[in-house]
C-alpha cells in the first residue's frame, strides 16, 4: 500500500477519477465523501489545521499516476467539509482552509478532560502551557493551533467552566479553571 | 351487410403503414379524408374519411384507424371516368369524382368482369378536384399497368390487377414534329438562341427517365439473386456467396421505387416521408446494430432516392413524426444534441453490459478506455461509442479521468467503496480486482 510519509493511503488514491470532478450527480457525491474522509484522516494524523489552496498539499497530488487536483475540485471537496461544519474558511477569498478534525465542541470536551486527568480542577495556567507544557505532552491537545483552542476556551468560558484572563506580565492570557 | 373484401381486393400495407407497390407502380398522388361508396348499390360498404393513393397502377383507399382493412381498385378495371358535376349544388356539397369499373357477376372489382358498377369518391378535405381528376386521367391513359406485365419478367410478384387485357396496346406516343413554313422557321431561330438551355433540360428528363430504369433494372437483379441463392441451399462457393451478397446490398440500396415526393403527397408530404423512411431505415438499421447516426441515415435515404432530393429538414420532420405514428423506430436525442435512429426494441441495457464487460477487462481496469477503444470493441462509430460512454456514466456505471493524456472511462469504483472505512476492500468485489490488476502489473 502507498504511503505519504507515516500515512496510510487507501488504494482508491490511485485510482485516476478520484482526481477528476465527476459530473454526474450520483457519482460526485460518493467522491466527495469519500475525499473528506481522506483529508479529515490524513489532517488528523497528521495533525495538519490549515490546508492553502495555492499551496502545495501531498493530499491533492498523486505523482504515481501523475494525477493531481485542479483549483475546482479541491474548493469543492474543501467546501463540502465547510457545509458539514468540519473546516471553515479563514478569509472571504476562500483561500486558506482551516480543517477541524475535532469540533470546537470536541475540543474542549478534550481540555476538560485532560484538567480532571491532571488534577488542575482550581489552578491557573496559561494558553501557552495548555499547548506545550509538560502535561499535554502526549495528548491530542498538544501543538494544537492557537485559534482553535482559543475558540475551545472561549466556548468553555461561555459555560462558566472556566475564566481567561490578561495576564499582567506577559502578553499571554492566563486560564481560571473553575469545575 | 356485405364486407369490404368481397367487393374490392385488399391492399398490403408494410410496418409503418404505407402501401406495399408493386414493380413499377409509382404514386402520382395522394389525398386524405376521401370516403369511397357506389351510389346504386346499397350493398356496398360506405368507406369512410380514408386516405386515398393514387398511383400509375391502382387507386388504394387507405382506412384512417385499424378498423376497416385497405382496399384497392386496380386501374385496369376502371372503364370510365365521369367528369365533375358543375351545378349550383355542388359548390355547396363535397365535390364528388364518379368513375365506372369492371366487376364479376357478383360485384367484386375485376378486370375481367362482365357488369360494370358505378363508384362514388367523395372528397371530403381541401383538396383540388379538378387537379386529382387530371392526374386521375394521366394515370389511366398511361396503363402502366400493361407495361409492368410486358416488361415484368413473368416470375416476379406481378400478381397485379392486370392478368391479361395488355395486347400489345402498348400506345407509346413519339411526339412527331410536322411544323412547315415562316411558323417552324420562326421556332427553330427561337429554338437555336435557347438551346443550350434546353439541352440542359433534356438531359435532366433523360436522367430521370434512365433512372426509373436503372431502378427497375436493379429491382429486378435482386430478385433473380435472391431466388437463385435460395435454390442453391447453400451449395456454392463461400466466395461467390460473399459476392453475391455484396451485390444485394448494392442493389438494396440503389433505390426506392416510388419515393414520397411534395408534388405527389402535397400536404401529407411528411407524414408519408415519414411512412416511408420509417420502412428504408429498418435494413441498414439492422446492419448497424439497432443504432444509427441521423446524418448516415441522411445520406443512404437520400442515395435511395436518387434524384428526389430531401432537405435535412425534411427528414428531421419526418423522424419526429414517428411519436405519432405506430412505427417500429424511434428518433432519440443525446444529451449532448446528437441525434440517433433507432430499433425500439433496441435496448441500452444491452448496449451497458457490453460497455461493462468491456471496461473491466485487465488492460481497461488499468488504463480506462477511450471513445476510440469503444468504438472498436462495439462496432459503432466513434461518436456513437462516447455518447454510449456518456450515458453509461450518466447511469453510475463509469467515471471519467480527464488528464493531459486525454479523456478516458473507467469502471465506476467510487460507488463500491465504503465512504465510513476507506482503507476496508470487500473480497470478491471489482474494487478488489481492480487492486490486483494494479498491483501486478507495477
Amino acid at each position: 500500500m502507498q504511503k505519504l510519509g507515516e500515512f496510510k493511503l487507501p488504494h482508491f488514491f490511485n485510482y485516476p477519477p478520484y482526481f477528476t470532478l465527476q459530473p454526474v450527480r450520483e457519482t460526485r457525491e460518493k467522491q466527495i465523501q469519500l475525499w473528506k474522509e481522506l483529508i479529515i484522516e490524513y489532517c488528523r494524523a497528521q495533525r495538519i489545521f490549515f490546508i492553502g489552496l495555492e499551496e502545495d498539499f501531498p493530499l491533492f497530488s498523486n505523482p504515481a499516476i501523475e494525477r493531481s487536483l485542479s483549483h475546482e475540485a479541491r474548493v469543492a471537496f474543501l467546501s463540502a467539509l465547510v457545509s458539514d461544519g468540519r473546516a471553515e474558511w479563514t478569509d472571504k477569498g476562500h483561500r486558506k482552509c482551516l480543517i477541524l478534525w475535532h469540533r470546537i465542541q470536541d475540543w474542549a470536551e478534550l481540555i476538560l478532560h485532560f484538567v480532571k486527568e491532571n488534577g488542575l480542577e482550581d489552578n491557573i495556567m496559561t494558553v501557552e502551557e495548555i499547548r506545550s507544557g509538560i502535561e499535554s505532552r502526549g495528548t491530542e491537545l498538544h501543538g494544537i493551533d492557537r485559534t482553535v483552542l482559543m475558540r475551545a476556551l472561549k466556548l468553555l468560558e461561555q459555560k462558566g467552566k472556566l475564566v481567561i484572563f490578561k495576564g499582567s506580565s506577559t502578553d499571554d492570557e492566563g486560564i481560571k479553571f473553575s469545575l | 351487410m356485405a364486407t369490404v373484401d368481397s367487393f374490392l381486393p385488399t391492399a398490403q400495407l408494410t410496418a409503418s403503414g404505407r402501401p406495399v407497390l408493386h414493380p413499377g407502380e409509382i404514386e402520382s398522388s395522394l389525398v386524405s379524408s376521401v370516403d369511397l361508396l357506389s351510389e346504386e348499390n346499397p350493398n356496398f360498404p360506405h368507406l369512410k374519411s380514408g386516405l386515398l393513393t393514387l398511383t400509375n397502377q391502382r387507386l388504394l383507399w387507405l382506412p384512417s384507424s385499424t378498423s376497416s382493412s385497405p382496399v384497392y381498385i386496380p386501374l385496369s378495371a376502371i372503364s370510365h371516368i365521369f367528369s365533375l358535376k358543375k351545378s349550383l349544388k355542388s359548390v355547396f356539397s363535397n365535390p364528388r369524382i364518379r368513375f365506372q369499373v369492371l366487376a364479376s357477376s357478383d360485384g367484386k372489382v375485376d378486370p375481367k368482369g362482365v357488369k360494370s358498377i358505378v363508384i362514388t369518391l367523395i372528397l371530403r378535405g381541401k383538396s383540388d378536384p379538378e387537379a386529382f381528376l387530371g392526374k386521375f386521367w394521366e394515370a389511366l391513359k398511361g396503363r402502366a399497368w400493361e407495361e409492368n406485365v410486358v416488361g415484368g419478367d413473368g416470375n416476379q410478384a406481378a400478381q397485379s390487377s392486370s392478368s391479361g387485357s395488355g395486347e400489345g396496346s402498348l400506345a407509346l406516343k413519339m411526339p412527331v414534329v410536322g411544323v412547315a413554313g415562316i411558323l417552324r422557321k420562326e421556332q427553330e431561330m427561337w429554338e437555336s438562341t435557347d438551346k443550350s438551355l434546353q439541352d440542359a433540360f433534356q438531359d435532366l428528363n433523360a436522367l430521370m427517365g434512365k433512372a426509373k430504369e436503372m431502378v427497375m433494372l436493379a429491382e429486378k437483379m435482386r430478385l433473380k439473386l435472391l431466388s437463385s441463392s435460395s435454390n442453391q441451399g447453400g451449395g456454392g462457393p463461400e466466395e461467390e456467396l460473399g459476392t453475391k451478397e455484396e451485390m444485394q446490398d448494392w442493389l438494396l440500396s440503389v433505390g426506392i421505387a416510388s419515393p414520397v415526393t411534395k408534388e405527389s403527397a402535397g400536404a401529407l408530404y411528411h407524414q408519408q416521408l415519414s411512412r416511408q423512411l420509417a420502412d428504408f431505415v429498418k435494413i441498414p438499421l439492422e446492419r448497424a446494430g439497432g443504432t444509427i447516426n441521423l446524418i448516415d441515415v441522411y445520406c443512404l435515404f437520400n442515395r435511395a432516392r436518387g434524384t428526389e432530393l430531401i432537405s435535412p429538414d425534411d427528414l428531421l420532420q419526418a423522424c419526429s413524426l414517428w411519436e405519432k405514428f405506430d412505427v417500429p423506430v424511434i428518433l432519440r436525442k443525446f444529451d449532448s444534441g446528437v441525434m440517433v435512429i433507432q430499433n425500439k426494441t433496441h435496448s441500452d441495457d444491452e448496449v451497458f453490459s457490453r460497455i461493462r464487460s468491456l471496461v473491466t477487462k485487465p488492460d481497461a481496469l488499468l488504463n480506462g478506455v477511450s471513445a476510440s477503444d469503444a468504438a472498436k470493441a462495439l462496432g459503432v462509430a466513434p461518436a456513437m461509442a462516447k455518447e454510449y460512454l456518456l450515458t453509461a456514466e450518466g447511469k453510475g456505471l463509469l467515471c471519467r479521468d480527464v488528464s493531459p493524456d486525454g479523456f478516458r472511462f473507467f469502471i465506476n469504483l467510487l460507488q463500491e467503496i465504503n465512504s465510513d472505512d476507506i482503507y476496508l476492500v470487500r473480497d470478491y468485489s471489482i474494487y478488489a480486482a481492480w487492486i490486483n490488476t494494479i498491483t501486478t502489473s507495477r
